[in-house]
């Protein structure tokens, strides 16, 4: 592994939305950097023709029946929200006035 | 200090001797649940208290205690947990009683709804006593990683509990509740249940719903019970086991007849000692204990055989990419929309939103996993990190299902080493270090149990771990009764 730089990390954490300080920057990379180490040790394993485990136990999935079951009242699913506008989760704006996206 | 309570409160009592107590009206719920609010309230004012709760739901606690001696007095039974005070880690969601998972980004969140094994412990006669701290969304190995601060362990007050469910193993440790559940994504009620001197049992992958866990890697977090009887851990598994349809990857399996099997002794036993758990990096003291815990399987008639699991060095790598990777999948609900605190001033764009809510709510281990997560997942680096991880798992499962070929149980310690003062691991990798005997049980789905075995020479609890085949709990609690009745491990700490 390639030692990451400002920029690299400042990438991941754009994927990941979370906004970090220029000292978090700089710790991130100098941490990410001494555990991505000792995952080159996985590279180290003859892994030729084994099938990637996703799932502890494995198991056919189930399906049951189409019925409706009672949900969440609105307001009880609403309750948690950090703003709330009539009976809707609200969120800043993502269309600028001129019509485009906000970015 | 807890010792200055009286002794009488029946605190101290295993939960399924409080059960009994309870429903042959020898004692009373609400004698229960007000002598452990007695015993938290006294710790609290200790200037080192030991933080285990992070929230104590007394009032409700007090009305479901008086239900059930209601209940008893018109001649009901109320179920095989009949007023036992129970403590819930943080990430398990309860119906009205606050859940943060030990963030700030959840602080003052109340769910709407009570989590699988949580409504199983209510409707078998449990009562909620409170939620216990945690590693923020069970991320950590030491409980010093809760915004809320570090948990003390009940045997050292400068030392950490162990991680993720320090809080409680501590709770139970120091006679704070009945019994308790915690999770288990890489060790974490295995490794604080050695730490605190209790006895942990992670179930095989699939056995107790997921439904109402906070989620950190669904492919490997299990919720379990933690308690100071053998006997206790296997009735609470008996009680939270079972199919859900909530759950789609919990297992149709008829349930665990644990308490059946706690008694069957170990003769015949066939034990297998890794090679790979035993070798240079585990404290002499720890072995020591661990090699007396063996002597009394041998003593008990078991049968102790050398086995190896090859790729065991590759677990820690094998976890670190995987773990990780689910998390971030897993925390991008957490995005200041639905629940938690929303972060970013009223001006702010959506992204710029997202990016601060989740920036300024989880701390820095949280942060640091996300990210790495989302480094193993990012195109272009799919291959070399996730999918080769999900290989290395699956020729760690594939060491475990030669074992048990050969050998009934396994065992082997639980973490190289017995509780760490609190700060003392000033690296995420040495903390990462420590998880390196529990990781392996979770890639490969197996039930995992702590036993308390021994101390220290400086009077730290040791666990012995004992790894089973899938949905093979019977034989961990069996063996874990022999060396609890062998070991004689006085519970109280000083």
């Amino acid at each position: 592994m390639d030692a990451l730089s400002r920029e690299d990390v400042e990438q991941i954490a754009l994927l990941a939305r979370l906004a970090l300080d220029d000292d978090e920057v700089e710790r991130m990379r100098v941490d990410l950097a001494a555990v991505l180490v000792h995952m080159d040790a996985l590279a180290e394993v003859d892994t030729t023709g084994v099938e990637p485990m996703t799932h502890a136990v494995p198991m056919d999935l189930r399906l049951r029946d189409d019925v409706a079951a009672p949900s969440l009242p609105v307001e009880v699913a609403l309750r948690g929200a950090p703003e709330v506008v009539d009976d809707c989760f609200s969120v800043p704006h993502i269309i600028d006035k001129s019509g485009t996206a906000a970015s | 200090m807890t010792a200055a309570a009286p002794d009488d409160d029946g605190c101290w009592l295993s939960a399924a001797e409080q059960a009994r107590q309870v429903k042959a009206g020898a004692r009373t719920a609400r004698a229960l649940v007000d002598g452990y609010l007695a015993r938290i309230a006294a710790d609290d004012r200790d200037p080192r208290r030991l933080g285990a709760y992070l929230h104590v739901d007394a009032d409700g606690a007090r009305a479901r205690a008086d239900a059930i001696d209601a209940a008893i007095a018109r001649g009901d039974d109320p179920g095989p947990l009949a007023g036992v005070p129970v403590a819930l880690k943080d990430v398990l969601v309860t119906e009205g009683v606050p859940t943060t998972a030990s963030s700030k980004i959840l602080a003052g969140w109340v769910p709407p709804y009570d989590g699988t094994a949580v409504a199983r412990l209510r409707a078998a006669g449990a009562i909620v006593l409170g939620k216990t701290s945690c590693d923020e969304f069970a991320m950590g190995s030491a409980n010093e990683h809760a915004a809320t601060g570090p948990v003390r362990n009940p045997w050292d007050r400068d030392r950490v509990p162990g991680g993720s469910s320090g809080g409680s193993a501590a709770a139970v440790a120091a006679g704070l509740c009945g019994a308790a559940l915690g999770t288990d994504t890489g060790g974490s009620i295995r490794q604080p249940a050695s730490f605190c001197g209790v006895v942990g049992l992670k179930p095989t992958y699939g056995r107790v719903s997921r439904y109402g866990a906070i989620a950190y890697a669904s492919s490997l977090d299990q919720i379990g019970p933690m308690a100071r009887t053998v006997e206790d851990v296997a009735l609470l598994t008996e009680i939270i086991a079972g199919v859900d349809p909530h759950d789609a990857t919990s297992i149709d399996a008829p349930a665990p007849a644990l308490r059946a099997a706690l008694d069957g002794g170990a003769r015949g036993l066939r034990v297998g000692l890794p090679e790979e758990y035993f070798a240079a990096g585990v404290d002499p003291e720890v072995a020591a204990a661990v090699e007396r815990a063996l002597a009394i399987l041998r003593d008990a008639g078991a049968e102790t055989v050398p086995v190896s699991l090859p790729h065991t060095r590759y677990a820690l790598a094998a976890y670190y990419v995987i773990a990780p990777a689910e998390a971030s999948s897993n925390l991008s609900r957490y995005d200041g929309v639905r629940f938690g605190r929303r972060g970013g001033d009223r001006q702010a764009s959506l992204l710029d939103m997202y990016r601060h809510s989740r920036g300024d709510g989880f701390g820095a281990e949280v942060k640091r996993r996300i990210m790495l997560g989302t480094f193993a997942l990012r195109s272009g680096y799919y291959d070399a990190y996730y999918k080769k991880a999900q290989q290395v798992r699956a020729l760690i499962a594939r060491d475990f299902t030669r074992a048990f070929d050969d050998v009934d149980v396994l065992a082997a310690p639980v973490a190289p080493t017995a509780a760490w003062r609190l700060g003392a691991m000033a690296h995420p990798i040495d903390e990462y270090r420590a998880d390196v005997l529990t990781l392996a049980c979770n890639l490969a789905g197996l039930p995992g149990l702590s036993v308390p075995c021994g101390f220290t020479g400086g009077g730290l609890p040791v666990g012995l771990q004992l790894l089973g085949r899938p949905l093979d709990e019977a034989t961990l609690v069996r063996a874990a009764r022999v060396v609890e009745r062998g070991a004689a491990i006085d519970r109280r700490p000083a």
